[in-house]
C-alpha cells in the first residue's frame, strides 16, 4: 500500500488559515490503513482545527468528509454537489488524491494533509516500512524476493556494499542490509550460488527516469 | 597476465614486483598546491597515487582535475570514481576526460553515503554500481564502444581496479563477491586497511583455493595509527573496518608521544607478514592525511627502491 505520514498541524494551518470555509477530505483506501487520512483521522483533525480557530477567534467553517477513493473518478464526483460550499479543501489522501482532487475541482484550492512516504507494508500497528520503489521493471525473481532497489539506501543491484555490519546498514544501525536479506533468503532457497550472476546494468527508463508513467491496457479500455 | 594498458602500475604487476600505492585526499577548496604538496612528499616511494572523489561524501575539488594535475608533474595517477554522484553519462564523459590526459588506472566504488557528509539531504544517483561500473569502463576500453553501443575515438586505456573488503558482512560471501569482480572484469583490487591479519589470510586463502588469486592483483591496504583514538575511532566507528582487541591494547599501553611510532611500527610489522601471504601483489598504504610518514613505512618494510619499467 501507499503509506502517508500525518503533516504537522502547524503547516496546515499556515495552508488554510486565509480560508473560511473548509472541508477536510479522507480516502478509506491506503491512508486508513496506515492511519494517516482515513475516517478516524478526519475527525481528530478537524477537532484539532475547530479547536485552533475557536482560541483564535475566528468562525472557521470545517466540514468533514472520507471517500471510498481519491484516486477514482466515480468516487471524487460524490462530492461534486457540495464542493461549492467550500474555499479550500484539505486532502488527507495520498499525493495522488491530493492531485486528482485538484484536476477534477480545478478552481477550487487543494492543501495536502499527509506527507506521502513510500510503498510499504504494516510490521505491527505504528510501524511501516519500504518495500518498492516501482521502478516499473520488477527484479524480484533474481534477488530471492527481497528488493534491493528500495530497501538498499545506495540501490546496490550487486551488492552488499563495504558498509554492511552484523546486517545492518552503513547509514543507521536500525536499517537491515537488504543484500545480507539477501543472501540470507538465497541460502534458504538453497540458491546461494546466483549471487555471482551479474545484475547487468538496469533499464531506469521505466523508473522515475523515464518521465511520468502511463500504464495502458487497450482490452481493459473497449 | 599480459599487460594491456600503458599503466605504469599494470606493468610493475605483470613484471612481478610488490606494488606500493598510496592515495591523497583533494583540498576543500581550490588552491592545487595542496595537492602537489602532498604528492611531492611520496612520489619516490610509491608507483601510483590514488586521488580519492569526494571521500565520506564531503565535497571537495574533483578527483579528476587532481589527477590532471599529478599527471601533468609527471606522476601515475588512479582515479578514484564513485557511482553516488553520476549517472552513466556523467561518468562516461569523466572517464574520457580522464583519457584524455592519458590517466592509465581507475579504481571503481559505489562511493560511501551522503548521510555521511556535508550534503546529507541530496540526492544519490546510482545509477549504475561499483561492479557495473567496471563492466563499463571495461567495455569502452575493450570494445571501444559507449555504453550506448556507440564507437568511442580514441578509447580510454586504462587498468580497472576496484576495492574488496575481506571484514565487510556477511564474510561468507567476500571471497563470492571477489569472483564477481574479476568476472566483471576487474585488474587490481586495492583492500580496505588490514589489522586483522588472520581473517585477511584466511580470505586470501579462501580465495586462493577458487583459483582467483591467478586472476587479479591485489594490493593489500595498510593504514598507520596515529594514536590509540584513531584506532578506537576506526573500529567503532567506521562501517566494514576490523580491528583486533590486542592492536587496540598495544596502542593504548604506549605513552602518548610514542603512539604515532608505535602505529607506524604495527603498520611495517603487518606489511612483513602480509608479504609472505600467497597472492599479494603489492601494498595500497592509506595514512590519511599524514602523507609524510609513506617514505618511512616503504623504505623500512624494505619497498625501497621502486622499480623501473618502460
Amino acid at each position: 500500500m501507499i503509506v502517508a505520514d500525518k503533516k504537522p498541524i502547524e503547516e496546515i494551518i499556515e495552508e488554510i488559515k486565509d480560508h473560511e470555509k473548509i472541508l477536510i477530505l479522507g480516502c478509506n483506501e491506503c491512508v486508513t490503513v496506515c492511519e494517516a487520512g482515513g475516517k478516524k483521522e478526519v475527525g481528530v483533525l478537524a477537532s484539532a482545527l475547530r479547536m485552533y480557530f475557536l482560541k483564535e477567534g475566528r468562525d472557521i467553517k470545517i466540514d468533514e468528509v472520507t471517500l471510498e477513493r481519491q484516486c477514482d473518478h466515480e468516487y471524487l464526483e460524490e462530492i461534486r454537489d457540495v464542493m461549492d460550499q467550500y474555499d479550500a479543501v484539505v486532502s488527507i489522501a495520498c499525493g495522488v488524491g491530493v492531485q486528482f482532487m485538484a484536476e477534477k475541482y480545478h478552481d477550487t484550492p487543494i492543501y495536502p494533509g499527509v506527507n506521502t512516504c513510500f510503498l510499504g507494508a504494516t510490521e505491527k500497528r505504528g510501524l511501516w516500512t519500504e518495500r518498492c520503489q516501482a521502478c516499473g521493471q520488477c527484479i524480484l525473481a533474481t534477488t530471492g524476493g527481497i528488493c534491493p532497489v528500495s530497501r538498499c539506501a545506495k540501490r546496490i543491484l550487486n551488492g552488499p556494499c563495504g558498509g554492511s555490519v552484523r546486517g545492518s546498514c552503513e547509514i543507521n544501525k536500525e536499517i537491515d542490509c537488504a543484500w545480507q536479506l539477501i543472501i540470507d533468503r538465497l541460502k534458504a532457497l538453497n540458491r546461494l550460488d546466483d549471487y555471482e550472476t551479474l545484475c547487468p546494468l538496469k533499464d531506469w527508463s521505466t523508473d522515475r527516469a523515464g518521465g511520468p508513467r502511463k500504464v495502458v491496457r487497450e482490452d481493459l479500455q473497449q | 597476465m599480459k599487460v594491456k594498458t600503458p599503466s605504469k602500475l599494470e606493468k610493475i604487476l605483470a613484471a612481478g614486483h610488490l606494488a606500493v600505492t598510496s592515495e591523497c585526499g583533494p583540498p576543500r577548496g581550490s588552491d592545487m598546491e595542496v595537492i602537489v604538496e602532498k604528492a611531492n612528499l611520496i612520489k619516490d616511494h610509491v608507483d601510483a597515487i590514488n586521488i580519492t572523489d569526494n571521500q565520506t561524501s564531503v565535497t571537495r575539488m574533483c578527483s579528476l582535475a587532481a589527477c590532471i594535475r599529478l599527471k601533468l608533474m609527471g606522476l601515475e595517477p588512479v582515479l578514484q570514481m564513485v557511482t553516488r554522484d553520476r549517472n552513466r553519462i556523467g561518468l562516461q564523459s569523466d572517464i574520457l576526460g580522464a583519457a584524455a590526459f592519458d590517466i592509465f588506472n581507475i579504481l571503481c566504488l559505489s562511493g560511501d553515503h551522503q548521510s555521511f557528509g556535508d550534503c546529507p539531504t541530496g540526492q544519490n544517483v546510482h545509477d549504475i554500481d561499483s561492479m557495473q561500473l567496471i563492466q563499463a569502463v571495461r567495455h569502452m576500453r575493450d570494445e571501444g564502444k559507449f555504453l550506448g553501443g556507440d564507437d568511442i575515438k580514441r578509447p580510454p586505456q586504462m587498468f580497472v581496479g576496484a576495492a574488496a573488503n575481506p571484514f565487510a558482512d556477511p564474510f561468507e560471501i567476500r571471497v563470492p563477491r571477489l569472483a564477481k569482480k574479476i568476472a566483471a572484469g576487474v585488474e587490481f583490487i586495492q583492500t580496505q586497511c588490514i589489522y586483522d591479519l588472520d581473517k585477511f589470510e584466511l580470505w586470501m586463502k579462501m580465495a586462493g583455493d577458487r583459483g582467483l588469486l591467478d586472476k587479479v592483483h591485489i594490493l593489500a591496504g595498510v593504514t598507520p595509527f596515529k594514536s590509540v583514538g584513531m584506532a578506537r575511532y576506526m573500529k567503532n566507528r567506521v562501517p566494514g573496518i576490523e580491528i583486533p582487541d590486542e592492536m587496540i591494547k598495544r596502542m593504548a599501553d604506549t605513552p602518548k608521544e610514542k603512539q604515532p611510532e608505535e602505529g607506524i611500527k604495527i603498520c611495517i610489522e603487518s606489511i612483513e607478514r602480509l608479504k609472505e601471504v600467497e597472492g599479494v601483489r603489492g601494498f595500497h598504504v592509506m595514512a590519511i592525511e599524514w602523507e609524510e610518514t609513506v617514505p618511512g613505512i616503504v623504505e623500512k618494510s624494505g619497498l625501497y627502491p621502486r622499480p623501473s619499467v618502460d
